[in-house]
């Protein structure tokens, strides 16, 4: 018990005096998750609106892969990529393994599935409702993407910061693929797996409070926008 | 003064849904000018006709035919939904919204929409959000986003049906007005003293059927058939 005392003591003097350890992993972290978000939501928010307005031959079968690689367990995930960018591997000529590029590459096939299902119900739920509309007024195809993708702007942002929740909390595929190195890949949640194996739990806490507060940040921002969604300020 | 609206021809047009007909098979001759109400009781296909005449709902067989081409048809047409589609976006940004999709440049549109405002009386309302108006506001919101566009060609699906008397009479003339600018309207309503106030001719469904189409004013006087006669007299018809 005293231990675990002490430990919240030092974790939080080392927030307080901004350790430079601390700073940098979390600053690494960021940069790593926030990397993933911007490419997965650059191919997630269009295929998933796309999905809810065309109607084509495998779009069932499309939607059933899709709910299926939510389920992807990560540290699955962690495995394939490690196997491609291995030196064995197809892509091991890039020289990608054990670096941050290739835990944003986990992190993208981690949350591009989640983004995208998300979006994919949103809109076509917002479809449904402008349907007639829009085709009433003779709009062409980019001008109904463009549409829903304003309209639905608050749950796609929400959307986005679900998957930003998930990426910065994920620890088993870029632990694979990451190799969890000192100044390079080192990141929150696989700084804190080894920190605690280590028995130290001052730096262990710090950082999961520096998370905790993240994974708070994230999840007040996205009630604050359905809050405002319902309340229909605009 | 616009041009004269297109005349529009259904030939055995026919519309099914789960293999039972809904509408038709219809013909019926609508020519480029007037006020054409559709009476009808509920669940007579009156939504279903306008929808097939603005070229919406899929057809089983038959087909519609504008005197203009297809692809030019429909940018002259307005449509005002029996439930009115607001967007999740303010009043102002709603009666912007058909002229933006023209490309018209911001100005016009800004002049534009304050005359809609306040012609439709939502002046007031411009900034609120327009999901959040009251069923009858919203109605009026949908009039204004589909006149702003000055068709040639307006349909109408129960546009007052949530309004009270003065709503109603300032929306009629809203629409008289239009009409003497050159628009063609087809409109359907449950209000037969509205019918009478408006309508240069009718056509009356029954069941998905064309019962009765002419002049309002023979059908008012002396409908030819007993159905006709029932549903103005205000009985049930079967
Ligand atoms: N997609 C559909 N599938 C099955 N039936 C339908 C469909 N659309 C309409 N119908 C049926 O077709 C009939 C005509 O519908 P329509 O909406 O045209 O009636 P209406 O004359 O406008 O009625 P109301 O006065 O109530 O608005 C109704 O019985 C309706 O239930
Ligand atoms: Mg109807």
């Amino acid at each position: 018990m005293n231990e675990i005392w002490a430990g919240i003591q030092a974790a939080f003097r080392l927030i307080v005096t901004l350790d430079a350890d601390l700073v940098e992993i979390t600053l690494r972290s960021l940069q790593v998750s926030l990397s993933a978000l911007v490419v997965a939501s650059v191919i997630a928010l269009p295929f998933g609106t796309w999905l809810a307005i065309r109607r084509f031959r495998y779009r069932r079968a499309t939607i059933a892969t899709l709910n299926a690689l939510m389920g992807l367990p990560p540290v699955v995930v962690g495995l394939i990529v490690y196997l491609l960018l291995s030196r064995s591997g197809p892509f091991g000529v890039l020289g990608l393994l054990f670096t941050p590029t290739a835990m944003i590459i986990a992190q993208v096939i981690i949350i591009t599935p989640l983004i995208a299902s998300i979006t994919h119900q949103a809109m076509r739920e917002l479809w449904a409702e402008y349907h007639d509309l829009l085709i009433s007024l003779n709009t062409t195809k980019t001008q109904r993407i463009l549409t829903l993708i304003w309209d639905g702007r608050r749950t796609l942002l929400t959307a986005a910061l679900a998957g930003f929740g998930r990426a910065i909390g994920e620890v088993g595929a870029i632990m694979i693929v990451g190799g969890n190195i000192d100044h390079a890949t080192r990141v929150l949640t696989t700084a804190i797996a080894l920190e605690t194996g280590k028995g130290d739990f001052a730096l262990a806490l710090g950082l999961g409070f520096v998370l905790i507060a993240l994974a708070l940040l994230v999840n007040f921002a996205i009630h604050a926008l359905s809050r405002t969604e319902r309340e229909g300020t605009w | 003064m616009v041009d004269a609206a297109p005349s529009v021809h259904l030939a055995g047009t026919l519309v099914k849904r789960r293999g039972k007909p809904i509408l038709g098979p219809i013909d019926l001759d609508l020519s480029g000018s007037g006020f054409t109400i559709v009476l009808g009781p509920n669940g007579a296909g009156k939504t279903t006709l306008l929808k097939v005449l603005h070229g919406v709902e899929r057809l089983s067989d038959g087909d519609v035919s504008w005197s203009v081409p297809d692809a030019q048809a429909r940018e002259m047409q307005a449509y005002v939904f029996q439930s009115p589609i607001m967007l999740r976006r303010s009043v102002r940004q709603n009666l912007a919204y058909p002229l933006q999709l023209l490309g018209e440049d911001k100005a016009s549109i800004a002049t534009k929409v304050t005359d809609w405002a306040r012609r439709i009386g939502l002046e007031d309302a411009l900034d609120r959000p327009a999901p959040r108006l009251s069923g009858g506001e919203r109605q009026k919101l949908a009039l204004g986003r589909a006149l702003i566009r000055n068709p040639q060609v307006l349909f109408l699906d129960e546009p007052c049906a949530n309004l009270d008397g003065r709503s109603t009479r300032e929306i009629e003339a809203l629409l008289k007005g239009a009409q003497t600018a050159g628009t063609r309207i087809i409109m359907t309503t449950h209000d037969l003293g509205q019918a009478r106030r408006l309508a240069s001719d009718l056509v009356f469904l029954l069941h998905g059927r064309l019962h009765e189409q002419g002049q309002a004013s023979a059908f008012f006087s002396s409908p030819c058939t007993p159905e006709a006669k029932a549903f103005l007299e205000g009985d049930i018809v079967e």
